[in-house]
């Protein structure tokens, strides 16, 4: 096995171009290399203009997404020695604008994580003197799945539907939703709702279920969407019959 | 804010056969393209009764004009359609039903095997209708 492998990265500089180039890198091929790590050694030995984000290298950060040979991936968790022998595409995350390089504005994505108020609701909180609020395992396991997301945006970037309405609020962002829905601490389901309900919440979902193959963390982004499809059916019938009852 | 102004952002523009780039892509726009046979086979059905109800040459010229090849080759085409609409959304089911029996979540397995299983009793019971009946 040849011990270098080429990266042809994508180049975007605002300043002097309209539209990304490639640029070939050559970087060792260690077996125990990441593409990140071939970004890094770039970085530091090649071409220090080359802008991308990344942080904990270990997969639990989100930061590092980005196309590598064509799929959504975190370039932290792809290793070099799986596209032998290159080579090795790495592209900014699609269905996002590009800033420069390999660097996306993710602005939309925070918007719409704020909007689905990931973080327990509750009407009241109780004193801290009566203690923690008790769950059983049954009642985590209902919601622990969601839980697992990083925001790494690799579901945005393999959905289509975000790509040709990027109204659509996405599926990480109702993964998020689902993960305090179902958690019996909060009580903010219907401050979620409204949201969620919307022709741009769980409905703009025509169910691709790319997002489910791309995350990284195992969270079926796609299954929540759809169990929350569900739920707002279900929850449409109940106000159409008994249009007085509780929320 | 001041400053210098923000460098123009790229975003890369969504061509028109994107759909064929993947192989799921294309799998969705199949199945999207279903609810155009799903249709098609709702207005086959309305024809159908509507000819029965105007009595028996109309039901004649029905059928005769249900033999033509092209009719054939069109319901053809869309029972394969319904067939990727239908096996799409039974697969989906244990993923939007998350069914809780006596505390133990009910597999997604058991979940799609009901819908198959109900799908064919009815279909037996259609049939026994048709041919018995």
């Amino acid at each position: 096995m040849t011990d270098r492998i080429t990266l042809q990265v994508a180049r975007y500089r605002p300043e002097q171009e309209t539209e990304p180039t490639w640029q070939a890198y050559e970087v060792p091929l260690r077996k125990e290399w990441t593409v990140l790590d071939g970004l890094n050694h770039i970085k530091d030995h090649i071409d220090g203009t080359l802008s991308y984000r990344w942080s904990c290298r270990m997969g639990i950060c989100g930061s590092c997404g980005m196309t590598v040979n064509g799929e959504p991936r975190l370039t932290c968790s792809a290793f070099l020695t799986d596209s032998a022998p290159g080579p090795v595409r790495v592209e900014p995350l699609a269905n996002f604008p590009v800033i420069r390089d390999l660097v996306v504005e993710i602005g939309d994505f925070m918007n719409k994580l704020t909007e689905v108020k990931p973080w327990i609701i509750r009407d009241e909180h109780k004193p801290l003197d009566e203690g923690e609020y008790l769950q059983t395992p049954d009642e985590m396991d209902e919601y622990k799945q969601y839980s697992m997301c990083i925001n790494c945006m690799l579901c945005y970037s393999a959905c289509p539907v975000y790509a040709l309405d990027p109204g659509f609020v996405g599926p990480a962002a109702v993964a998020l939703a689902q993960r305090y829905n179902l958690d019996p601490r909060d009580e903010g389901a219907a401050d979620r709702r409204d949201v969620l309900s919307s022709a741009e919440g769980v409905w703009a979902c025509t169910l691709v279920g790319e997002c489910t193959t791309a995350c990284p963390k195992g969270v079926d982004p796609a299954g929540a969407i759809q169990r929350y499809k569900l739920t707002a059916a279900t929850q449409s019938l109940k106000d159409l019959l008994w249009p007085r009852g509780a929320r | 804010m001041s400053g210098t102004p923000r460098p123009a952002l790229y975003r890369k523009p969504v061509p028109t056969f994107w759909w064929l780039g993947r192989r799921a892509y294309l799998v969705f726009v199949l199945r999207e393209l279903s609810s155009v046979f799903v249709a098609w086979f709702v207005v086959f059905l309305l024809l159908m009764v509507g000819a029965i109800a105007d009595g028996k040459g109309a039901y004649e010229r029905f059928q005769d004009w249900s033999d033509n090849w092209w009719m054939i080759l069109l319901n053809t085409i869309a029972l394969l359609f319904v067939l990727l609409h239908t096996l799409t959304w039974f697969n989906l089911a244990p993923r939007a039903l998350v069914v809780r029996l006596r505390g133990r979540r009910v597999r997604p397995r058991s979940i799609v095997a009901l819908h198959y299983l109900l799908w064919a009793l009815l279909t037996a019971a259609t049939a026994w209708l048709i041919l018995e009946g």
